[in-house]
Formats: structure tokens, C-alpha cells, sequence
């Protein structure tokens, strides 16, 4: 059996959609609130709470501002891309539907040699922690595998199952690119073959000057106090809307306030504003507020509770 | 009889948990088919990645059946005492029998335990043992109850003899138990039954999967061994990462690998240390070169390309590494070349060492000032000393130790010798954390040994200043493993240190009286481990001058040696008995006796004798004491031991004569004084 190897950056995260698709998951958009990772997407923090079954598949633009490189380095960027799948309850075959989506991917799984290393994950910021793996292709870490076991400091009951793939990293390996900067992300054979570098060198320069050096932080530390402020007051409004008559718990806007707070969190810290000390109470704050927002979520219809 | 085999089949079993949960599992059915009256001739456990097994041998058929009798109550009895033995014993009362002895009639109640099989107490031990499985760190999965390292997906439980085999029927949260099992992951994922245990490690094989975990490990080590040696090349031993890879493959296959030669001269630390922490591989030395060449690494399968793919990847991801390393250090080299360690310093001044006691910066300067300070005590030039701890700490600045944690000290070494600084510094640099532990080896070079104790103290004496104390198992800061450290550099150095005075001249503010009774608490376990008793430790330390570690472990040296022998015993005997005597005289006359006693005043022969005894050896002892001669100081205090021992034999202390009974005492008092200023030896337990 010969594999069928993808051209480009965007075949693969084309084939991971149809694969998951196939598997009953509901492709769901990126989020549009700047994130650091997929799992910070309400897809998998709120929906893998409460008891209800979920099954969702997406691509999320994530953005790690300490890690620019002015778009220099091999494989560090301040933006990048995580493919990420959430199921809940995890199924009994979740190890074997991953395999299978690295196979799809056009990875000849009769020469690799795939290892799942201990590794457990946890989010201080999210308060949330998972037992699992990182998995290993030939040495190289290229997915996070991870049963939930705690989400905004609430046990996760059913446990969902959620599957992390670094979409550059892993498309770099698949295609045999040593720089991300070169990989094609279309068909190259086509008449405007556009590579990774054609699309976001430009961007990542930009973004590394202005996270390390240029970005306001008195105005970043104000807006960081705002979504607290916010998230706060959003989820201190009565359930009952005095308007409409219904019940209506805001857990989504209260949450959306949340990962802002923690995006400006990190964009504090690349420019090197936060001490080590006041790191960790930094990180308290936003937890402070997935908590919350995960108290509410689990009392909407969404998050299983019978109205 | 028959034979127990059981495999829980699960996702994968982090390595390092691998080994205590196939002891556990050893364990846990043994003792619960013992406890429910089985027995059993021999058990072995093992592991892999994705299984625990457990094989008995010679387990018996049946617990056996087991008849008691139970004395109850009198026929006469209240109705509530017999309604009470009626329910405890579980016996109908019309199955009681009734007996008669002297007093009259009584109920007995027979208790017939029937033989269980060995199918229902097995099914009932393992499940108990799966739901309270003692993993390290244990997780819920899908919509489970039950909670086991990974997903646990299957149990296979079967009882053989010579003639059947039949599967023991357990049920743990949905999972049936079965006769079958998998093979490897990727080579044989088919299921398949087994009948016995030999059956079961045959079919493994043939499916890919070697059993044990020993076996595996040998494999590895025997065909890397091969490979490095068939290249002109010799593996560099690591037995916790040998144990670990053994832990990540069911199907061992060694592969050999070229480090890219652009990297071969990075310090082979820094090459085994990113090759092992990100990478698990094995370190390959070339031994014409002397240089870490090539690398091993354990793939979990055959390929048809001979592992050629799964090399070359690996290969990869090791040269992406390695580029950071290399970036990392010839960044720090630029650094030290361009302008020494001062620019490293300065960095540091903004990191916290904890936020009740500054940062780094502050901390080094203290460090600087006190090894400066006692560097007198080590024989190290103080400038010298003051320069070292100047600099021991720079690394921490470097990308390379940001990196990786655990080459800090080793890269100070590198970059000071880099920045060309003197070569007691460069040594210091690498030295100056030790002793970590009871078997790290101690430095002996004067200014390493005075930065080390330096860099202990400093630490000790600021967390007492903040009440950072050990407590229980908590030592978050590994403060015993401090003052060990500081003890073991004292004892091993022969050094002489007022402790109380360099306490004094480090951080200010600790509770000094308090710091140095913790370190007579390390200092007694230190010395336990050596085979001296603790209450010969307390009379050393109980005397004066307690914070000089070196005189009070002379100290207890020579008074264990001494009280082994059989004049020391007597003597402590004689100096026990003078000191009861006295004491109950002191307390009842309510004076001390302490105003010297006069010869012309001995009536008796024994009593002349051990005047003249006195006379010379106190002298003599006295000058052994001041001159720090313990073993001398015993030798003297021996020859008190036959007059002493003469004296209580003849004389009565307590006489008629109030005045001679008042300079016996007052002579009892002398034995004492001269015991005591040897050591407290009213510490000394026992006869």
C-alpha cells in the first residue's frame, strides 16, 4: 500500500477536517478571540463540562506572544495554528481514531514509530488539569493527548477526551520542510503557489516588535482590569432577564472576558512587565475567573443542567 | 492445585510507574488469597507498557472449611443478652445447642465455615484490588467510575491445571474478565486466547511483546553494547534511562545514530544531557576521540526499511535540539568572552531567590561577604574565596542552565574557565553545591569548601530568620539536606568553626540557639549512620562549646569507644553512683558539695588510695581536655575506674561522722566534676 502524501500545509488540515468529520465530530470555526491555545476555545473549556455528549473538531489560530522570533527561527512563531479535538464521553477507541487521523494525514504508519509518552497536562490559568500523553512520531512530539479530569477547578463528569496536534511542526515532518517559512501552504504546482513565509513572515516581524518592544502596557494592564471587572459584573447580573422574563445565565460573555484577560496577561508578560512573583498571582486572577464562568456554564441548559 | 493468571490490559502505563505497580499487584493478590485461606506456592509479576501480569503457581482449589464452637449465654440469661449472641453468631436459636457444666445449662452456637473455590475468592480479591489500586496518580475515562492510571480496556483472569483451563469470571465497572489479550500495538494488534502462563509469554512473543520487563531491559543493553562496539564506539552507561526505555517498548529495537560532527564539540554534559532529557537516547562515546559521537535510541518495532525512516526522523528532531544547545552555548560563550560574568551578575540582581529574602543578586553578595569570612577556617585565601562566590552563581544567567536546570554548577565550570578566571574559581564553580546528598562526594579544595558552606549557611540561617523551618515531611527547600551538607564539610575537612559564630555573620535575624539544635538533630543522624549510639552524641554535645561539630564528633568517638570498654562501663557505673549519692545528699542538706575535700581527713585505705588517684590523673586529664586529646583524656579517666570502684566496695559515704561524711561527698563531688568535664555522661542510658 502506497501513502497518499499531501502537497501542502492546508491539504493537511483539509484532511484532518474530512477525517474527523467522518467520525461524527462537528467542525466547528476558529474562535475569534485571540487565544494561546485551541483548548481555551468554548468548544472544548465550557463544552467539556456538564453532562452532555460533545463532539467538535477545529482549527484555532493561537497566539504565544514570548514566542516570536521575528519570524527567524525553524519552528517558533508568536502565531501559529493547533488543530484540536474534543469528545465527550472520550470513547473507548480514542486512541486508535487518533492513529487513524495520522494516517489520513498520509503518515506510513508500517515505518514510523509512534510512542505515547507520559505526560500530563495542566492549565493553571484555566484550572483545569488532564492525565495522558504527548505522542511521539520517530522521536517527535506531535500531538497532546489528554483525558480531562478537572475544568475550571470542577471534575470533569463524563471525562472528555482531547487531542492537540501542532499543526506546523507535524506538517513540517509529513512534508520534509526544515524551515516553516518555506513549507507550502497550497498545492506548489499551481500557477500562485504561496508558501507559510509568503503568508505570515511579513505578520510575524511585525507582531515581534510590537509584543517585545512596542506594545503599551499601561494601556494593556487597564484593559486587563476591565475584562476582570467585566466578567465579574456580567456574572453578578441576576439569571432572570427583567426584559425578556427568561433565565438567562451569561456564561459565554463572562468567558469571552476571561481569555481576554488572559491574552492581555500574556502580552504583559512578553514585554517583560510582570515579575516572577506577580506572575503567579497574575495567573490566580484569570483562573479566579474560569472558575467562575465554568460555575455559571454548568447551570445553563448547555452545561446539562435541567431548566 | 492450579495456576492463576492474570494481565490487565490498559493504555499506556507511564515507565516510571511500571515497575511498583507489577510489585503492587505481586503483593495485593498474594495477601488476599492468603488472608481468604488460600495458599500458594510461588508468584511473579511483570509489566509493559500497556499490561500488568501477575502468574501464580500452585494456588489451592479451595480455602479450607473451617468448624468453631462459641460459648453463649446461660438458659436463665435476659431474653436481650441471648437475642444479642442469636445475632451476632448469624445461627438460627433453634440451631443452638445446649450444654451443662457446674452453674448449670448454656447455649453454644456451631459455626460451620464452608471451603470457598479458588474461582469465587480469586474473582473477589482482584476486583477489590482494581478498584483500590494504589497508582501514583490515578483518572477517570469516558463515563467510568472506576479510576486506574490510563483507560484500563480489558482483564484477562484464567485458572489452569493439568487438564482445563476456565476463565475466573470478574466484573469491574463494565469490563468482563476473558481468556484473551493483544499483541503489539502496531506488529500483531490482533486479540487472541491464551490457556496458561507459558501459553500466554509464548504467544506475546510470537505477537511482538516481551513480557518482562528484565528481558527487555537485556535486550537493550547486550544489542546497544553490540552496536556501539561494532562501530569502533562504547556505550556510556545510564541505568535509570536504561530501566525507562525499557519501560516505553513492548518490542525493543536498537538503533545507531551520528550526532551531526557541528556538534561535537559542545561538553559532552551538554550533548548526554539534551540527548537523554528530550530524547531518551543513549550517549556513544568514540574512544580515540573521547568525544559523545553517536547515539542509541530504542524504537518500539521492526520496519521494513530496518528502522531507516524512524532513525532519520529521530536524527532530525536531535539536530533541531542540538542547534539550541549549540546557539545557547556559544551565546553564553560570546557573553563570557566579551565581558567575564559581570553582565550575568547584574541579570540576576532581577531575579527572585524567594520574595521574603530578595533576589539572586542579594543573596551572592551575602555569600561573597561570609566565605570571605571563613575562608580562615578553610585554609583559602579570602579574596580569593570572596571572588569565587562572586561568580559560582553567574550560570544561572545563562541561556544554557535556563535551558537545562540540572547542568547549573558544571557550566559555571566551562565559563569561568572561558572568562579566564583563576582555576580554585572555575573549580568552585562545579563544586560548590556539594554535598547534595549522604553519597554525593564532599570538595576538599579551601575555596570550594568555603563557598559550599558559605552558600549552606547563607541559605540556613535566612529561611530561620523568616521561619521557613522544616516541619514533618515538609522541606520544601531542602534544608536538612543543607546542614548535612555544612556537617559533612565540617567533619570531612577536620575543620574547626564556631557555628554559632559564623551563624552570627551570616543573615541576620535567624533564631541562632534554635538553628544550631537542628543542626545537633542532622549531626545525630549523620553520626547514627556511622554506629554511634545518640546518647553518647547528647554527653557530647551537651558539653560546653557545642557549636564546634568537629570536637563534639571527636568527642563522641572516643566516648563510644571508651564506654565499649569494660572500664569505661564500670567507670560510668561509679560516676552513676557517686552522682545518686550526691544528688540525694545535695537535695536533702540543701547545699552543693563543691568545696574540695582534704586528704588528711581519709580514714580508710581505699579512701587514701583514690586521693592519690585523683591527685594524678585530674592534672593529667585537664591538660588531655585542653588540648583537644579525647582518646587521652579516656585513657586517664580508665585509671580512676579500680580505685573508684575500691572505694564504693569499702566505704560508707554516709557515716555517723558528719564531718568525714561531709568530705566523702565533697570527694564524690570531685569524681564527678572530672567525669563531667569529659562529657555528660548522666546522658548515657542503660545499666
Amino acid at each position: 500500500m502506497t501513502v497518499d502524501v499531501p502537497k501542502s500545509f492546508q491539504e493537511i488540515i483539509l484532511r484532518l477536517q474530512s477525517y474527523w468529520s467522518e467520525k461524527g465530530c462537528a467542525i466547528v470555526q476558529p474562535y475569534d478571540i485571540e487565544v494561546g491555545a485551541g483548548t481555551f476555545h468554548p468548544a472544548t473549556t465550557l463544552r467539556s463540562l456538564g453532562s452532555k455528549p460533545w463532539a467538535a473538531a477545529y482549527v484555532q489560530p493561537s497566539r504565544r506572544p514570548t514566542d516570536g522570533r521575528y519570524g527567524e527561527n525553524p519552528n517558533r512563531l508568536q502565531h501559529y495554528y493547533q488543530y484540536q479535538v474534543i469528545i465527550k464521553p472520550s470513547p473507548p477507541d480514542l486512541q486508535e481514531l487518533y492513529l487513524g487521523s495520522l494516517e489520513a494525514i498520509g503518515m506510513d504508519m508500517a515505518l514510523h514509530d509512534i510512542r505515547f509518552v507520559e505526560d500530563d497536562w495542566e492549565s493553571p490559568t484555566l484550572g483545569a488539569w488532564g492525565l495522558g500523553w504527548e505522542v511521539w512520531c520517530d522521536g517527535m512530539e506531535v500531538s497532546q493527548f489528554t483525558y480531562f479530569q478537572q475544568v475550571g477547578g470542577r471534575d470533569c463528569h463524563p471525562v472528555s477526551g482531547e487531542l492537540t496536534y501542532g499543526l506546523e511542526r507535524l506538517a513540517m515532518y509529513i512534508l520534509g520542510v526544515d524551515h516553516v517559512m518555506k513549507m507550502p501552504f497550497n498545492d506548489p504546482q499551481k500557477p500562485i503557489a504561496l508558501t507559510y513565509g509568503d503568508l505570515f513572515l511579513q505578520a510575524e516581524e511585525e507582531y515581534a516588535r510590537w509584543n517585545f518592544d512596542v506594545a503599551n502596557t499601561k494601556m494593556l494592564l487597564k484593559h486587563f482590569e476591565d475584562s476582570e471587572a467585566e466578567c465579574k459584573a456580567i456574572l453578578e447580573k441576576a439569571a432572570k432577564d427583567p426584559k425578556t422574563g427568561k433565565t438567562i445565565i451569561m456564561a459565554h460573555p463572562a468567558y469571552d472576558q476571561c481569555i481576554k484577560a488572559s491574552h492581555l496577561f500574556n502580552l504583559l508578560d512578553a514585554r517583560g512587565v510582570i515579575s516572577v512573583t506577580e506572575r503567579q498571582a497574575y495567573i490566580g486572577r484569570v483562573r479566579a475567573l474560569a472558575k467562575q464562568c465554568a460555575d455559571a456554564f454548568v447551570q445553563t441548559n448547555a452545561g446539562g443542567a435541567a431548566l | 492445585m492450579s495456576d492463576l493468571l492474570i494481565e490487565l490490559f490498559s493504555e499506556e502505563i507511564p515507565a516510571r510507574m511500571q515497575a511498583r505497580a507489577s510489585a503492587d499487584l505481586k503483593k495485593l493478590m498474594t495477601d488476599g488469597l492468603v488472608d481468604a485461606g488460600l495458599t500458594y506456592s510461588d508468584a511473579v509479576a511483570f509489566a509493559t507498557p500497556r499490561r500488568l501480569a501477575l502468574n501464580i503457581n500452585g494456588l489451592t482449589k479451595f480455602s479450607p472449611r473451617i468448624s468453631e464452637e462459641r460459648k453463649g449465654p446461660r438458659l436463665d440469661a435476659p431474653e436481650k443478652a441471648i437475642e444479642g449472641f442469636v445475632r451476632s453468631m448469624g445461627v438460627p436459636k433453634a440451631d443452638l445447642e445446649i450444654r451443662e457444666d457446674k452453674k448449670g445449662k448454656f447455649y453454644v452456637a456451631k459455626i460451620e465455615t464452608t471451603g470457598r473455590s479458588a474461582v469465587v475468592i480469586v474473582a473477589e480479591v482482584l476486583e477489590r484490588v482494581i478498584q483500590s489500586f494504589p497508582w501514583p496518580k490515578s483518572m477517570r475515562w469516558g463515563s467510568s467510575s472506576l479510576k486506574w492510571v490510563r483507560p484500563l480496556h480489558s482483564i484477562l483472569c484464567i485458572l489452569s491445571d493439568d487438564v482445563e483451563s476456565s476463565i475466573v469470571p470478574v466484573q469491574v465497572d463494565g469490563i468482563h474478565s476473558g481468556d484473551t489479550t493483544f499483541g503489539h500495538r502496531f506488529l500483531a494488534p490482533a486479540e487472541f486466547s491464551v490457556i496458561g502462563f507459558e501459553d500466554y509469554v509464548a504467544k506475546l512473543k510470537k505477537a511482538f511483546v516481551i513480557l518482562d520487563p528484565t528481558e527487555r531491559v537485556d535486550i537493550i543493553r547486550q544489542e546497544s553494547e553490540n552496536r556501539a562496539f561494532a562501530n569502533g564506539c562504547e556505550l556510556i552507561e545510564d541505568n535509570g534511562l536504561l530501566a525507562e526505555v525499557a519501560g516505553l517498548v513492548e518490542w525493543p529495537v536498537v538503533l545507531l545514530g551520528t550526532i551531526h560532527e557541528s556538534f561535537w564539540d559542545l561538553p559532552a554534559e551538554v550533548l548526554k544531557t539534551s540527548m537523554k532529557e528530550h530524547q531518551k537516547f543513549f550517549s556513544v562515546r568514540n574512544p580515540k576521540t573521547g568525544r559523545i559521537e553517536k547515539f542509541i535510541t530504542v524504537a518500539n518495532r521492526e520496519t521494513k526499511d530496518n528502522g531507516a525512516t524512524i532513525l532519520a526522523g529521530n536524527q532530525k528532531v536531535l539536530f533541531a535540539r542540538l542547534s539550541d544547545a549549540k546557539f545557547f552555548w556559544e551565546n553564553d560563550l560570546r557573553t563570557v568572552r566579551a565581558d567575564g560574568m559581570t553582565l550575568w551578575r547584574q541579570k540576576l540582581a532581577d531575579v527572585t531567590f524567594h520574595n521574603k529574602l530578595g533576589s539572586e543578586g542579594e543573596r551572592i553578595v551575602r555569600i561573597s561577604t561570609l566565605s570571605k569570612e571563613l575562608a580562615v577556617f578553610t585554609g583559602a585565601k579570602p579574596d580569593l574565596a570572596e571572588q569565587a562566590a562572586q561568580t559560582v552563581k553567574t550560570d544561572l544567567a545563562s541561556e544554557m542552565v535556563y535551558e537545562f536546570p540540572d547542568l547549573q554548577g558544571l557550566m559555571g565550570r566551562y565559563y569561568s574557565e572561558s572568562a579566564g578566571l583563576a582555576p580554585e574559581i572555575v573549580t568552585a564553580c562545579e563544586e560548590h553545591y556539594a554535598p547534595l546528598g549522604p553519597s554525593d562526594s564532599v570538595p576538599s579544595a579551601p575555596v570550594s569548601v568555603a563557598v559550599a558552606l558559605a552558600e549552606k549557611l547563607d541559605k540556613l540561617t535566612s529561611f530561620w530568620a523568616i521561619d521557613e523551618r522544616p516541619t514533618g515531611s515538609k522541606d520544601p527547600f531542602a534544608l536538612r539536606r543543607a546542614a548535612l551538607g555544612v556537617i559533612r564539610l565540617i567533619l570531612e575537612n577536620n575543620l574547626r568553626i564556631p557555628l554559632l559564630v559564623a551563624f552570627g555573620k551570616a543573615y541576620p535575624g535567624a533564631d541562632k540557639y534554635n538553628l544550631l539544635s537542628f543542626f545537633h538533630d542532622r549531626l545525630k543522624i549523620h553520626l547514627r549512620d556511622k554506629n554511634i549510639r545518640h546518647d553518647v552524641i547528647d554527653a557530647a554535645i551537651s558539653k560546653a562549646g557545642s557549636d564546634d561539630l568537629m570536637l563534639v564528633t571527636k568527642l563522641a568517638r572516643a566516648l563510644g569507644v571508651f564506654l565499649e570498654t569494660d572500664d569505661g562501663e564500670n567507670l560510668l557505673q561509679g560516676f552513676k553512683r557517686a552522682n545518686n549519692i550526691l544528688s540525694q545528699a545535695e537535695e536533702q542538706d540543701g547545699v552543693e558539695y563543691s568545696f574540695g575535700s582534704d586528704e588528711k581527713l581519709a580514714q580508710m585505705d581505699e579512701e587514701i588510695t583514690l586521693f592519690a588517684a585523683l591527685k594524678i590523673e585530674i592534672p593529667v586529664i585537664k591538660f588531655a581536655l585542653e588540648s583537644d586529646n579525647f582518646q587521652a583524656a579516656m585513657e586517664h579517666l580508665a585509671k580512676l575506674r579500680a580505685p573508684v570502684d575500691a572505694f564504693f566496695e569499702a566505704v560508707q559515704v554516709n557515716t555517723d561522722n558528719a564531718v568525714v561524711r561531709r568530705n566523702r561527698l565533697n570527694l564524690l563531688s570531685e569524681i564527678r566534676a572530672i567525669c563531667l568535664s569529659v562529657a555528660d555522661l548522666s546522658r548515657i542510658e542503660g545499666s
